[in-house]
């Protein structure tokens, strides 16, 4: 069931933990087992629910990291003042339980059976998961598709996925770089700064390509890139956003 | 407080009208601009969900949940034309 | 079916001990100030800042922010209940009362609407905002009003559920009927009263 877009009424679904890991110090990957999972498309999310034992219930939404086919998994980033995010990333047992619905939303998908042109992936901070979704589902169907990724972190210990994307350098059909926005480390020869006009005119695949760009973070990351792409004559048809917001995941901490 | 986009609201917009919303396209019925949900502006955090015309900031939708029921009042749109 | 609880899940905030009796039905109190918002937070410098009373179609009085801030203004202490269900006890602002505002005016109207920058109104009956119920609020726990929670200035009416606070308040049209403003239009209450659980049309 890869690949597969779920239409029709959505119903929440009860998922259990099976595997909790730590992806930096404050982000943490959940693996999920949901025993009718109907499948999901590559850069979709889900909406989880939480219910307390005093009848309180807290709904988020979370991209799902995973690529079609894979066990289902979202990664969370924990926010200071969240009220949801902490108990995902501290609290959460393997084997504990919530309430999720999805897949969801069918604008923010990859389909190499649908979409042409090389792709360039923008990320801001947690921005990066459902490219990371799209990269992983790009290696699982062996797609040619040429991809650029640039994610921009705050430093190099908050790269969510490093190790994975350092490896996708390997296939000569991908390139991923960073740019620090607050730290570097000594010896850092890659960028540093936000992501601005200047740094994606040198990375983006020039408009006549006609590439297809996914941008995905806080909504003043995705705003300044969007405009900056357009910009640079990409057509706002081809410039997909999704907007976490400032807290960093959608719908709130 | 940041908006959002109508991706935030995908889940909930399934919820009220049975189907994917984020790639429907709607018309402002100020402005006339006329794009998918998806790229509308969301303001989540509020008494109900408000939805924003991305060019002229007029109100397109709101969502709000009475007595545990969606109520969706969708004047602000010209046209909305799920695929 | 019930659902699955979720282990160890739990708002983050509790009612202090000994409060409960300050804490309207199906609230709880919170000691963050959450900011809601139904649109983009304007920013209106306070030298194009001007507070109206409006009736009939005119301009009956209109004060600058330094005319607003030459009036009397007092500290209000009060609590607030939000109808997203948070409520926050003693919170502190310096503030004109509506009382003032409207002696300066002849009017016999049952009804205001209030308008603010952004374009949000809200409604509420004229003797709900007369007799020390009702304010325009400038300050914030002793800081100017910050603009996501409503600065240069906002209404204060803490008896009501606070979306009738209106943020960005730029005046009060005087009716003779009861006209619903923003959240009103889209099924919340006419009068808001948190002590009757009023969040709904028809509650």
């Amino acid at each position: 069931m890869e690949g597969t877009a779920v239409r029709g009424r959505l119903t929440w679904q009860t998922a259990t933990v099976s595997q909790l890991i730590d992806e930096t110090p404050t982000v943490r990957t959940i693996d999920l087992q949901v025993p009718d999972w109907a499948g999901h498309q590559a850069g979709q999310h889900l909406d989880i629910r939480l219910t307390g034992d005093d009848g309180y219930r807290a709904e988020r939404s979370y991209s799902i990291a995973s690529a079609p086919g894979e066990p289902l998994a979202i990664t969370v980033e924990r926010l200071e003042d969240g009220e949801v995010s902490p108990y995902l990333t501290e609290d959460l047992r393997q084997g504990d339980q919530f309430e999720l619905r999805g897949p969801i939303g069918l604008y923010f998908v990859w389909d190499p059976a649908r979409d042409t042109g090389p792709l360039l992936l923008l990320a801001g901070g947690s921005g990066v998961v459902p490219l990371r979704a799209i990269l992983r589902y790009r290696e699982r169907t062996g797609s040619a598709t040429a991809v650029r990724l640039l994610y921009s972190a705050r430093s190099l210990p908050d790269v969510i996925y490093r190790e994975e994307l350092d490896h996708y350098n390997h296939d000569p059909g991908v390139e991923v770089s960073y740019t620090l926005t607050r730290q570097q480390p000594p010896g850092w020869t890659g960028r540093a700064g936000r992501v601005n006009a200047a740094m994606l005119a040198d990375i983006a695949w020039p408009a006549s390509q006609n590439p297809l760009a996914f941008v995905c973070g806080p909504t003043s990351f995705v705003e300044a890139v969007a405009n900056a792409l357009v910009g640079l004559g990409y057509p706002p048809v081809r410039v997909k956003t999704e907007r976490f917001g400032a807290t960093g995941a959608p719908g709130g901490p | 407080m940041d908006a959002l986009d109508g991706n935030a609201i995908g889940g909930l917009l399934q919820e009220v009208f049975g189907t994917d919303m984020t790639i429907a396209v709607g018309t402002c019925a100020f402005c006339g601009r006329t794009g998918p949900v998806a790229e509308t502006v969301v303001y989540l955090r509020a008494p109900g969900t408000v939805v924003r015309c991305r060019t002229c900031g007029n109100v397109l939708m709101v969502v709000a949940e009475v007595h545990g029921r969606k109520c969706v009042d969708l004047q602000g749109l010209a046209a909305l034309q799920a695929s | 079916m019930s659902p699955p609880f979720s282990r160890g899940f739990h708002r983050r905030h509790q009612t202090p001990a000994g409060e409960e009796g300050r804490v309207p039905p199906g609230q709880y109190v919170t000691s963050d100030f959450p900011v809601l918002s139904a649109g983009p937070t304007p920013h209106t410098p306070t030298e194009k800042w001007t507070f109206s009373i409006k009736q009939g179609g005119g301009t009956e009085k209109s004060w600058s922010w330094d005319e607003m801030s030459a009036l009397p203004h007092e500290n209000v202490t009060a609590d607030i209940h939000c109808v997203t269900r948070w409520s926050k006890l003693d919170t502190h602002w310096q503030a004109v009362s509506i009382d003032t505002l409207l002696a300066q005016v002849q009017h016999d109207a049952g009804y205001v609407l209030a308008f603010c920058d952004g374009g949000y109104t809200t409604n509420l009956p004229l003797p709900d905002v007369m007799n020390g119920q009702a304010w325009v609020a400038f300050g914030y726990e002793g800081e100017p009003l910050p603009p996501e929670h409503g600065g240069p200035a906002r209404l204060l009416v803490p008896h009501l559920y606070f979306w009738k606070s209106a943020k960005w308040v730029r005046g009060l049209e005087l009716l003779d009927h009861d006209e619903p403003g923003f959240w009103e239009t889209y099924g919340y209450n006419m009068y808001g009263d948190p002590w009757k659980e009023q969040r709904y049309a028809g509650d």
